[in-house]
């Protein structure tokens, strides 16, 4: 027999959404009373029929129950925002590499990255949580994680203390020499201050990036970092593969695969 | 035991990555060359910056791929200052180019030629280009095109890609070799649509995509086989190639290389060299020692 069976994780399945929750101001997450087999850090596509299909990273996962976290920026999440319990969307996978989930830990999640790293903030033992947003409206997660050991950073200090998750960072690596290794995700740029940090302190870390992506299973190579392919390779890189990526904080590619600044990539796609 | 010579271009095999499939940025064509590809095929480059379709842009469903993606590309003008040349990879690189209008598929040869790729490839084929007529089912067209090609590829060999949605594909094929290609590749995607029966639209973002994968196969080999019959040009046999027997079969149709393309979503960047030693094993087996021996013996 010839290996040529469909992947079944490749073909999209329409799937009623069981509950919407609004996390924070702009972001919403949909539930889906369904199994899914996934590992921390990776990520699902999610199809609206007749308008587009994005990749979105798993921020919920039971058993017989998942869910993704939006924030309403562009054309598709904003009709994403619009969509209710008992509506379907198509979803695929789950793809890509994950986090390593491994003990002491701190998490550095900015705004809504936090969705990625939710999923192995719930299976590690205590970690310490670096929860980061703009302001007070955008932090997500507050109530998930209340009696999780977390500190809160805003850009403007509505909530918790003023300033940014990196600063935070160095302080916590600082003080505590047992901390072996730190999970991030948010802004490139911050991403690469938290690697930085990390390097600094001769502390382990692991990324998880975002690129433009089209087909999740490493064909279409629209979401090459460097050699890598993002979907397949990452999204969840670790230190020594962060090292070796020139591209990593400085450029991303387009969809047209023209590649641009990292500043001009988010301004494109925001 | 693979080496092969296509056109003037020595080949460590004859296995060669299709335009489309990763070949967006020059680590990714290191890497494929590195994986063991004797050579490697750009996605296709126009005149101009173009973003492609939304998604969804690819599918995979049973043994058919599906891929409307809508030829996006940085522009041979970016492409130019990302790449700054292309003869000084691990792998022999074919760039591939297209135009909307014929003058600037020669217009777009030219720049490529300035990168000093090992061939140019000619994209005449794309099922689902949103640009008038198209060209690849018209035999006056395709000699335009390839004469315009040829005028501004210097000493660079050309080969034409060719589309299976044609009434008769030996007489496209023989209007380029007439118009001086130097190769053909055979083929480019069929037409095709999936409908998701839950959804009840088309999967694609795009509607109507290319479908490629082991479901082409039999289309490719027996348009690679009408093409062998009517040109004396060497053939890049391309369609649905995914295990060594696939190749040897491409191969005994006439064709002188093998495209792989969507191959790689069923065995991973490492196809390559997989279909190279199950070429390998074959040979041994059947007592061929090189592919000369074998190339065109479908047609005895």
């Amino acid at each position: 027999m010839s290996n040529n069976e469909l992947k079944k994780n490749d073909i999209p399945q329409m799937l009623e959404i069981s509950d919407v929750v609004q996390e924070a101001k702009e972001q919403k997450s949909f539930f889906f009373r369904h199994p899914i087999d996934c590992k921390p850090g990776q990520f699902t596509m999610v199809w609206i029929p007749g308008l587009d299909e994005k990749p979105m990273a798993v921020s919920y996962w039971k058993r017989n129950e998942f869910a993704f976290t939006s924030k309403a920026i562009g054309k598709f999440t904003n009709s994403l925002d619009k969509l209710k319990k008992g509506d379907k969307v198509g979803i695929r996978g789950p793809y890509g590499s994950c986090f390593s989930a491994r003990q002491n830990s701190v998490v550095v999640g900015g705004g809504v990255g936090m969705a990625s790293v939710s999923t192995l903030i719930d299976i590690l033992k205590n970690p310490i949580i670096i929860n980061g947003a703009r302001s007070k409206d955008y932090l997500i997660y507050m109530k998930r994680y209340k009696n999780k050991n977390m500190v809160v950073a805003t850009d403007d200090g509505s909530y918790g203390k003023k300033g940014f998750t990196t600063d935070i960072l160095n302080e916590v690596l600082s003080n505590n020499k047992k901390i072996k290794i730190v999970y991030t995700c948010g802004q490139e740029m911050m991403m690469k201050k938290v690697f930085e940090i990390c390097q600094r302190h001769k502390v382990e870390c692991e990324a998880s990036l975002e690129r433009y992506m089209a087909c999740g299973f490493g064909i279409c190579g629209k979401c090459m970092i460097n050699d890598k392919i993002c979907c397949v390779d990452g999204p969840v890189f670790n230190s020594r593969q962060l090292n070796k990526l020139s591209e990593f904080g400085k450029f991303a590619r387009l969809k047209s695969g023209r590649k641009v600044t990292i500043k001009e990539y988010h301004e494109m796609h925001a | 035991m693979l080496q092969t010579r296509l056109c003037n271009i020595r080949l460590k095999n004859p296995t060669i990555l299709a335009s489309g499939i990763l070949g967006v940025t020059k680590e990714s064509v290191d890497r494929i060359g590195k994986a063991g590809a004797g050579a490697v095929t750009l996605k296709s480059l126009c005149h101009e910056e173009r973003k492609g379709f939304d998604n969804p842009t690819m599918f995979a469903y049973d043994g058919t791929f599906l891929n409307a993606v809508g030829l996006p590309g940085q522009g041979i003008d970016s492409a130019i200052r990302d790449f700054k040349r292309l003869d000084n990879l691990s792998v022999p690189v074919i760039g591939s180019i297209y135009g909307y209008r014929i003058e600037q598929f020669g217009q777009v040869a030219k720049k490529m030629a300035s990168l000093n790729p090992s061939m140019i490839e000619v994209d005449i084929s794309c099922p689902h280009m949103d640009y008038g007529k198209p060209y690849y089912a018209d035999a006056g067209l395709t000699a335009k095109i390839t004469k315009a090609v040829k005028k501004n590829a210097g000493r660079i060999p050309v080969s034409i890609k060719l589309s299976p949605n044609v009434y008769d594909i030996k007489e496209i094929a023989h209007a380029a070799e007439k118009s001086g290609a130097n190769a053909i590749t055979a083929i480019n995607a069929a037409s095709g649509m999936v409908i998701d029966i839950q959804a009840r639209k088309p999967v694609l973002a795009n509607k109507i995509g290319g479908v490629t994968g082991p479901a082409l196969k039999p289309i490719a080999v027996r348009c690679v086989y009408e093409v062998y019959e009517t040109v004396k040009i060497p053939i890049i046999g391309t369609g649905g190639v995914t295990y060594g027997k696939d190749a040897v079969e491409m191969i005994m149709a006439g064709a002188t290389c093998v495209g792989i393309g969507s191959g790689i979503y069923y065995r991973g960047i490492g196809i390559f060299r997989k279909v190279c030693d199950e070429m390998t094993a074959w040979m041994k087996k059947n007592k061929v020692r090189n592919l000369n021996e074998i190339r065109g013996e479908g047609h005895k």
